[in-house]
């Protein structure tokens, strides 16, 4: 057996793995059976096993032979040769994607491993696990996608177990409102990156990264597409990304994404999901190399939002809203490190960052018993020191950035005063118009929808 | 010459369902209406299933069926089956299928078997035929089924017959102007304009769709949506106006048909009832459907028609599932939450799965079909097309709110089991299979739309080059393998 054999066969395998799991998940949901808890738990893990055991492998195997790029060729999913339209399946395996994949498994295990004890005799059980088997499917599929199309396929999976997983606890309205608001702002990002990748597509005439980035791999390749399209192209990909990552102004949704159970889906924000943005910048890197305004604009996103989560963070007054705007001031930095051409910086501080906050909100739910912990180890209460900004800032100005943390930068009302509220009002008012205009044409009231009002006061009950 | 099927296919299934009809107009027992009609829709399926194998397996952009019983009345081939209509016969008959299969008894009484059989023989042979004045009038006689269930129910019809009347008036009057004229004069235009409305006016785009809404709230779920899922207003639009349109007409119909998805798309999300809801979900996507059908570009087209199945197939198990809840709860407000999840979870699965795959998501049949539309639509209009995009996620936005609101929020208290019955399972199990195993494995699929595509788009070009010089004084005959438009001819006959 060669090493092309060993690399195609360990590729395949790691796609594989997610990819079975969802379809064992999905299909006996879909009719009707779900599995029990115990196969579901063993499925799970020797599934994710399989699929790190095989990342691992061919982790090795590039150390080993010095291979830096091993792109594996699953053929043309869709082809219209006439057309020049081909829709590539495609994963490869470099010094981004490889670490990303792996910390996906491992994070995903271990929140499998927690999960499938924490959620026992839960109804939810099993959807839950369909959820995560969605997500993790599109977390490999992102990350080791080879064709831009590829990326978005796992992008899309990975946003809609976000909103479902958010929404959990289903039979609650708030978790429910709040997987909605997460998916409205993913679909907004979703079509800026559908634009990009169709952009792209045609700029390029093809979707695959190489052809995108030209021959060097990852973190060497230089794009060939002008200054112009590269920003414009750039753009939307950091809408993309800023929606994913929860960057400024999309931000409203991180701690939004807490409402799902503790164990689990916090960590997916707070670890991998809230990254994939940052990867997806890391990706296209070789785009932010040729326009020096893109750059500029990646690196104020990112130190606008580093800036927004630390202030936000520190008025939090539970532990989860904190550790969320906390993943939003590294992702914020993360940002800015990408912008500044720091591409390995980044993926360390992307993949120390997610361990840690994987073990943060692991231990969220504990966090008081750890302090009482600590300080009977010390024998004394924790000392609280003032920090630099209450020394240095007057009360005046300290008290109005209060606020503006505590109202979480306005945000939210922000959007909708000048979004949500706009759009609804326009569509409510355009809905009673052909109300009346059907009643004139039959003359008389007897819509059977017409008692349902049109209107409501809260704009929560449309998001 | 047409090649020829080896069995008339298309006519036995109109056949069967028209005696199926009369049949069930015989029977009193609704359990056996139930049965009988649910054995007739299987076999008119398999006919279509069968008679689209034999014309895959002819290899040829159209066919005729043998035997030609219609010959005997007509000297004429009346039903020709073409790479167009081949798939969206036995769809049709798949969405009366599972629309009968997953009707509840208890609808029995509100739900005409006898008159569902006649509308899928109606909607079969127009599908089935290119003859522009059988279609025209196929098309008028289609519209009656629906008058007759409001008149039953005891509603007003006025909104319906206004529309309806506007658009028979409009197909006929085209129909008769298109004879009277030459290639690109005013009163070709006219007719094309005429024919144009028409068929906008079925496909319901904004401001001419009051009547949809209007429909839906007056007839039953399976009704409404059989009669607006099959789409023969776009049907009408490639048939009627295609062939004649030139480019710039085609574009300005794709820009009306992107205005109402918007619209259409922005409209679903504040609605507060269900089928008023599912009607404008229909609307934007049936529209998409039109913009891609419009482009006249090789993938915007095949784009267009590739949607075309994708959302018959999606929206249909769609609006089954919605049926089905709303036959357990009654009229579905989504003013509030029901929180169903726990009584049917299935149902709600599958809601979320053709919800989902109507819009395109990944692994889903609408996946590669909305790509290449997107890509077909940015080909066109760069910076118009995207509102394709915009319409895609409004939809998506509305769809993932009804799945709240209707299945979750709150917890459903039942005193009854509201489990989804085996039939139901079944059909919308069957659709669930069809947008899966599309989106696995697309590529028959798209090949076959696009090779649609181009032969559409290839005899469009040789219609207008023959109507170029029949205008220049040359009368020529139409190729016997072109479709039979309503062309210029008229006069030189």
């Amino acid at each position: 057996m060669n090493s092309d054999t060993v690399f195609h066969f360990s590729g395949v395998c790691v796609v594989a793995s997610p990819a079975l799991l969802f379809a064992i998940l999905g299909i006996t949901s879909l009719i009707g059976r779900p599995v029990g808890e115990r196969i579901i738990a063993r499925a799970t893990q020797t599934l994710v096993l399989i699929g790190l055991f095989a990342s691992m492998t061919i982790l090795g195997l590039m150390l080993s032979y010095g291979i830096r790029y091993v792109p594996i060729e699953l053929g043309n999913w869709v082809v219209i040769p006439e057309q020049h339209f081909h829709f590539h399946l495609k994963f490869i395996f470099d010094r981004l994607s490889i670490p990303f994949c792996i910390l996906s498994f491992i994070l995903c295990g271990t929140v499998g491993a927690f999960a499938s004890r924490y959620l026992h005799r839960d109804p939810g059980y099993n959807r839950f696990f369909v959820c995560y088997s969605i997500f993790l499917l599109g977390m490999v599929v992102s990350s080791l996608a080879g064709t831009i199309e590829t990326l978005f396929f796992g992008w899309e999976l990975v946003g809609l177990s976000s909103a479902l997983l958010v929404a959990f606890f289903h039979e609650k309205v708030n978790p429910v409102r709040n997987g909605m608001r997460i998916w409205t702002i993913y679909r907004i990002a979703d079509a800026a990156f559908l634009l990009a990748a169709l952009m792209l597509h045609h700029l390029t005439g093809a979707g695959d990264f190489v052809g995108l980035m030209g021959t060097g791999s990852w973190p060497d390749g230089h794009a060939t597409i002008t200054e112009q399209h590269a920003l414009i192209v750039g753009i939307l990909l950091l809408i993309a990304a800023a929606g994913k990552s929860a960057l400024v102004p999309f931000s409203s949704w991180l701690p939004r994404a807490m409402e799902g159970p503790t164990p689990s889906s916090a960590i997916f924000y707070g670890s991998l999901s809230v990254h994939l943005g940052a990867y997806l910048l890391l990706r296209v890197s070789p785009i932010l190399e040729l326009s020096l305004t893109l750059r500029i604009a990646v690196i104020l996103l990112g130190l606008i939002s580093a800036i927004y989560g630390t202030l936000v963070a520190r008025v939090q007054t539970d532990i989860k809203s904190a550790l969320a705007f906390a993943s939003l001031t590294q992702v914020g930095i993360i940002v800015v490190e990408i912008g500044c051409g720091l591409r390995y910086i980044a993926l360390i501080h992307i993949i120390g960052h997610a361990c840690l906050r994987t073990l943060q909100l692991l231990r969220a739910p504990t966090l008081l018993h750890d302090y009482h912990t600590l300080e009977n180890a010390i024998g004394s209460p924790l000392s609280h020191k003032k920090s630099i900004f209450i020394r240095v800032i007057p009360e005046q100005y300290r008290n109005r950035l209060y606020r503006f943390s505590l109202e979480r930068g306005y945000l939210d009302v922000l959007s909708d005063q000048f979004i949500v509220r706009p759009f609804i009002s326009l569509f409510c008012w355009c809905d009673n118009m052909e109300r009346r205009w059907n009643k004139l044409l039959t003359g008389n009231e007897s819509k059977k929808s017409d008692p349902i009002k049109t209107r409501s006061d809260s704009m929560e009950d449309y998001l | 010459m047409i090649p020829e099927l080896h069995l008339p296919w298309m006519e036995i299934s109109i056949l069967i369902s028209l005696a199926g009809s009369l049949w069930l107009k015989t029977t009193q027992n609704r359990d056996i209406a139930y049965k009988r009609c649910l054995i007739i829709c299987t076999l008119v399926f398999l006919n279509t299933v069968v008679g689209w194998i034999d014309f895959v397996s002819l290899q040829t952009f159209a066919a005729a069926d043998h035997f030609r019983l219609t010959k005997l009345l007509w000297d004429k081939d009346i039903f020709i089956v073409d790479e167009l209509s081949a798939p969206l016969l036995p769809l049709g008959a798949l969405l009366y299928l599972l629309t009968v299969l997953s009707t509840l008894k208890t609808k029995g009484h509100r739900f005409s078997f006898s008159r569902t059989l006649l509308s899928e023989a109606i909607l079969l042979a127009t599908l089935s035929s290119r003859e522009p004045w059988v279609i025209i009038s196929l098309l008028s006689v289609a519209t009656i089924p629906p008058y007759l269930e409001i008149k039953s129910h005891r509603e007003s019809p006025r909104v319906y017959v206004l529309h309806m009347g506007l658009f028979v008036a409009l197909l006929v009057s085209g129909g008769v102007l298109s004879g009277f004229g030459n290639a690109h004069d005013a009163i070709t235009l006219m007719a094309g304009a005429l024919l144009t409305t028409a068929a906008l006016l079925r496909s319901g785009i904004v401001p001419l769709h009051c009547w949809m809404t209007d429909l839906f709230e007056k007839v039953t779920f399976g009704t409404a949506l059989l009669f607006v899922t099959p789409m023969t207003g776009a049907y009408a639009v490639m048939r009627l106006v295609y062939p004649i349109a030139p480019d710039w007409a085609l574009q300005g119909i794709a820009l009306i048909s992107l205005t109402t998805a918007v619209y259409a798309a922005g409209m679903a999300l504040v609605q507060k009832e269900a089928r008023r809801f599912f009607c404008y979900l229909f609307l934007s996507h049936s529209s998409l459907v039109l913009v891609g059908l419009e482009m006249a570009t090789p993938l915007g087209l095949t784009g267009g028609l590739c949607v075309w199945i994708s959302v018959g197939i999606s929206l249909a198990g769609f609006a089954l599932t919605f049926r089905s809840v709303e036959a357990r709860i009654g009229q579905i407000s989504l003013t509030k939450y029901h929180g169903l999840y726990e009584h049917t979870p299935t149902l709600a699965a599958l809601f979320l799965v053709t919800g989902l795959a109507s819009i395109g998501f990944p692994g889903t049949l609408g996946f590669i079909a909305t790509e290449l539309l997107v890509e077909g639509a940015i080909e066109v209009y760069p910076l118009v097309g995207t509102a394709v995009l915009i319409a895609a996620a409004l939809n998506s936005i509305a769809i993932l709110r009804a799945y709240f609101r209707v299945f979750t929020g709150t917890r459903h208290v039942a005193s009854i089991s509201l489990r989804a019955r085996v039939s139901e399972h079944i059909a919308i199990l069957i659709l669930v299979a069809l947008i899966l195993g599309g989106g696995l494995y697309p590529q028959f699929g798209v090949a076959s739309r696009y090779h649609a595509a181009k032969e559409l788009i290839q005899q469009r070009g040789s219609v207008f080059q023959h109507s170029t010089s029949d205008a220049k004084g040359a009368k020529t005959e139409l190729p016997a393998a072109q479709p039979p438009v309503i062309s210029t001819h008229h006069n030189s006959e």
